[in-house]
């Protein structure tokens, strides 16, 4: 194994193109919230579909013709996505941290209670409850009316992600032993269960904004509610277009039972993204 | 091994360096992102200190002189933040870059498409963020730490553009770090264990995951910010039931951490220097990696040290006060470490060597005004004086850039192949030592005093020791121009340098010729202790 050697690319224009892609899509989101011109953006969406499919073909032409086929080699790719998926996890660990301080010290501080009670005098008026229902200024940020029942849409999409990992982990069970078509018949369930949780949660905004008033302008209840499941929601968009490439790999017979850690890859991400969708059914929802 | 990677290694072996300016633009070679790294840190270097020279310049007299207040609080914003995230980082990674495959006997990083990439971000993430400065409203001017609701509510226009460009930047350094983590864990030489790395490799692998950690936070941050700003959130309003006080939390829980990636790989560094020129073996090598990784789990949980006076419960400042002591003691064991090093070597002082004891003594001047500002009850009277100004700039001055200016003298003959001149390199380190000193050590007694940093203008007693800050800092300024000369002299007509030219210096990277071929191990060495 040691005496294999380590693959190190040519050199390739698709770093520089990618940075280009970045700073598009950057400084074109930036310019499109500040000056209402989305042509910026456009070009830097644009750039960066382009820069997927084509770094990512590549890598995949490479693999295909068995530059990569090197154990050290795959060694790394797993080192990469498993500490990429650490930084993701610090990163919603921002989220549940500022919605803990939130909940725990600064809404009761704000009514008087412990410590730091003493910013009650800021709205005299303030009553800590969670979910925050009326916030201190409640003309600049109406509370919401009502909250989400954790129960229905929520609960049935628990239930979608969590069967979805299940369908991703009969697929991988199969790939291993070479089972083409029951692979296949898996990964179309995972996408469709992924679709629609997507679809629910779509739902779920719609009646938050249109019938209970639960808007990011809510107050400190929305806000938190809004940037938890919003990312959460965007990482399982991602996840299911990586899910659908995965499946149309699959369907040009690209992995090998014993070679596919693209798909183990995937897989990581999708479990992270439900056990995420856990962490948020728990706490944002139910509690 | 199958055909198709043979043919591809053969193909590897046998090219050279690409010509023209592709070779920079599509490389996948760690020395030349190495490079590219170092050239970017040390203009940005230049940038962010010519605008600490235009806050010199104002604060040269009392009374508003030069420049517009709300210029001024650009400039500090803007010095502090390209300093950070444009000088000091970009000059590590770059450092690991050159340094870490050639120790660990690999052939280039683990993933080296990704690493040209976080190489690329950073030029744009950077050119963002000066444009910023020629916008409506003016660039960012709240203070690098960007605390809201000075970077929310009364924030120029432009802030929103400095929140991508964070975001950028974060994209760039976690990019870094995974690449970092996975060439340490998976492409070491075979015989070298975790514990026979040398201790720059270490220091950065702690690095990489002090990164990993922090930046995404950082991430968060900026986007509940971006969100408070243009959609209508009040993540840190008080008026929607949020705190601006998270933003702090928030922020120091990647700052803190963001302190010790900025100084773990120095420690590195000088636990490279010290035993070469010491002509000894690094003393107490296990006790250095445990003292680092000690470091770093600490960092996590220090962070609430810098908000003592926002109105903390109690215990809580207890908790960070005591906490923040602690970490004197693995500092003060790498300290102890590196003179017992020193204890008895036949020591030299080359050029390397004099930054690295000036390294030892002038950070641990900066790690004792870091114990006084630790003690809370103090901290009420330090909190946003110039103390804490000379404080940091102990840390980061003689310590970072100390530290990679150390670095690029010991390593430049290996990058190179060619010696600097000694005796330039000696003025350049006793004209920074002076300059430094000049400039940071008064700020001590004007901020014992109660001068308060980032304003423009201060009260008449202060103004004796403000005008030797400013002379210092025009002195320290230049100094770094003139580094800039040596380092082109000795790339240009400097002396050939033999594979090693260092008596003392041990290695993977010193069994390499010099300079280092493009491609350096590409069958992986024998490595025995």
């Amino acid at each position: 194994m040691n005496h294999q050697h380590y693959y190190v690319p040519e050199q390739s224009h698709w770093p520089i193109v990618a940075a280009f892609a970045l700073f598009f899509l950057a400084a074109g989101t930036a310019h499109t919230i500040i000056h209402g011109q989305p042509l910026l953006l456009i070009i830097g969406l644009g750039a960066i579909a382009y820069l997927f499919v084509g770094w990512f073909g590549e890598v995949i032409r490479e693999n295909q013709a068995g530059l990569l086929d090197n154990d050290q080699v795959d060694r790394s790719f797993r080192l990469g996505m498993g500490w990429f998926i650490f930084s993701e996890v610090m990163f919603f660990a921002a989220f549940f941290g500022a919605l803990f301080y939130i909940r725990h010290f600064s809404v009761p501080w704000l009514a008087g209670e412990g410590a730091k009670g003493i910013s009650h005098m800021l709205w005299p008026a303030f009553e800590a409850s969670w979910p925050v229902m009326s916030p201190p200024d409640s003309a600049r940020f109406p509370g919401p009316e009502e909250t989400v029942d954790p129960w229905h849409l929520p609960f049935i999409n628990t239930l979608l992600l969590v069967s979805s990992s299940i369908t991703l982990t009969i697929a991988h069970h199969a790939l291993k032993k070479g089972h083409r078509a029951v692979v296949i018949a898996w990964m179309f369930v995972t996408v469709a269960l992924g679709v629609s949780f997507l679809v629910v949660q779509g739902y779920e905004y719609h009646e938050a904004y249109t019938q209970m008033g639960l808007t990011l302008h809510a107050g400190v209840y929305g806000a938190t509610f809004f940037i938890l499941t919003g990312f959460h929601g965007m990482h399982v968009t991602l996840g299911t277009i990586i899910l659908i490439v995965m499946l149309s790999r699959i369907l040009r017979g690209h992995f090998s039972a014993r070679r596919h850690f693209g798909f183990e890859a995937s897989a990581w991400y999708w479990h992270f993204v439900d056990v995420v969708w856990l962490g948020l059914f728990i706490f944002v929802y139910v509690l | 091994m199958d055909v198709a990677s043979e043919h591809s290694t053969d193909h590897d072996a046998h090219h050279g360096p690409a010509k023209g300016f592709t070779r920079w633009v599509y490389t996948t070679n760690h020395k030349d992102i190495g490079t590219m790294y170092l050239w970017l840190a040390f203009a940005m270097f230049l940038i962010g200190g010519s605008m600490a020279m235009v806050i010199r310049a104002e604060l040269f007299q009392p009374g508003l002189q030069l420049v517009q207040p709300g210029f001024f609080n650009q400039m500090t914003t803007m010095h502090g933040l390209i300093m950070v995230f444009g000088a000091v980082m970009p000059a590590f990674v770059g450092l690991a870059n050159w340094l870490i495959p050639m120790m660990i006997g690999a052939p280039d990083m683990a993933l080296p498409r990704m690493n040209n990439l976080s190489f690329w971000i950073l030029p744009f993430a950077f050119g963002l963020l000066l444009l910023t400065l020629f916008m409506d409203g003016g660039g960012p001017n709240f203070g690098w730490t960007f605390y809201a609701p000075l970077s929310t509510q009364y924030a120029p226009p432009s802030v929103t553009f400095f929140i991508f460009s964070i975001h950028l930047m974060g994209l760039s350094s976690i990019m870094g770090a995974i690449n970092v983590i996975a060439t340490i864990i998976n492409m070491r030489a075979p015989g070298m264990t975790l514990m026979k790395m040398p201790l720059f490799v270490w220091t950065w692998l702690i690095t990489a995951f002090l990164l990993l950690a922090a930046m995404p936070v950082l991430a968060g941050v900026v986007t509940m910010m971006l969100m408070d700003i243009n959609f209508g959130t009040s993540y840190f309003s008080a008026a929607g039931g949020g705190d601006p006080v998270l933003f702090q939390h928030l922020f120091w829980f990647f700052g803190h951490p963001e302190v010790y990636i900025m100084i773990l790989p120095a420690f590195g560094i000088i636990s490279h220097i010290v035993p070469a020129f010491s002509r000894k073996r690094l003393f107490g090598y296990s006790s250095m990696v445990y003292a680092t990784a000690s470091i770093a789990i600490l960092s996590f949980m220090v962070w609430a040290h810098h908000m003592f006076t926002v109105g903390l419960p109690l215990a809580g400042e207890l908790f960070f006060m005591y906490a923040t002591m602690m970490i004197a003691v693995p500092t003060g064991v790498k300290v102890f470490n590196w003179i017992s090093t020193m204890f008895r070597g036949s020591l030299t002082l080359e050029t390397p060597m004099l930054f690295a004891i000036a390294f030892i003594v002038l950070f641990t001047i900066g790690g004792f005004s870091g114990l006084m500002l630790a003690i809370s009850p103090a901290d009420f009277q330090y909190q946003d004086t110039y103390f804490v100004v000379a404080h940091f700039h102990y840390v980061l001055v003689p310590g970072a850039i100390f530290s990679i200016i150390a670095a690029a003298y010991f390593w430049l003959p290996k990058w190179c192949g060619r010696m600097y001149d000694e005796k330039l390199g000696k003025i350049h380190f006793w004209w920074s030592f002076v300059g430094l000193n000049l400039t940071f050590f008064p700020m001590h007694f004007v901020g014992l005093a109660g001068m308060p940093r980032r304003i423009p203008d201060y009260a008449l007693q202060f103004a004796d020791f403000n005008m030797i800050s400013s002379i210092g800092a025009f002195i320290f300024g230049t100094a770094q121009l003139f580094f800039l000369y040596i380092v082109v002299k000795c790339i240009l007509t400097g002396e050939k340098a033999p594979a090693c030219p260092w008596e003392g210096a041990e290695g993977l990277e010193w069994t390499l010729p010099s300079p280092a071929p493009y491609h350096s191990f590409t069958v992986p060495p024998k490595f025995e202790d």
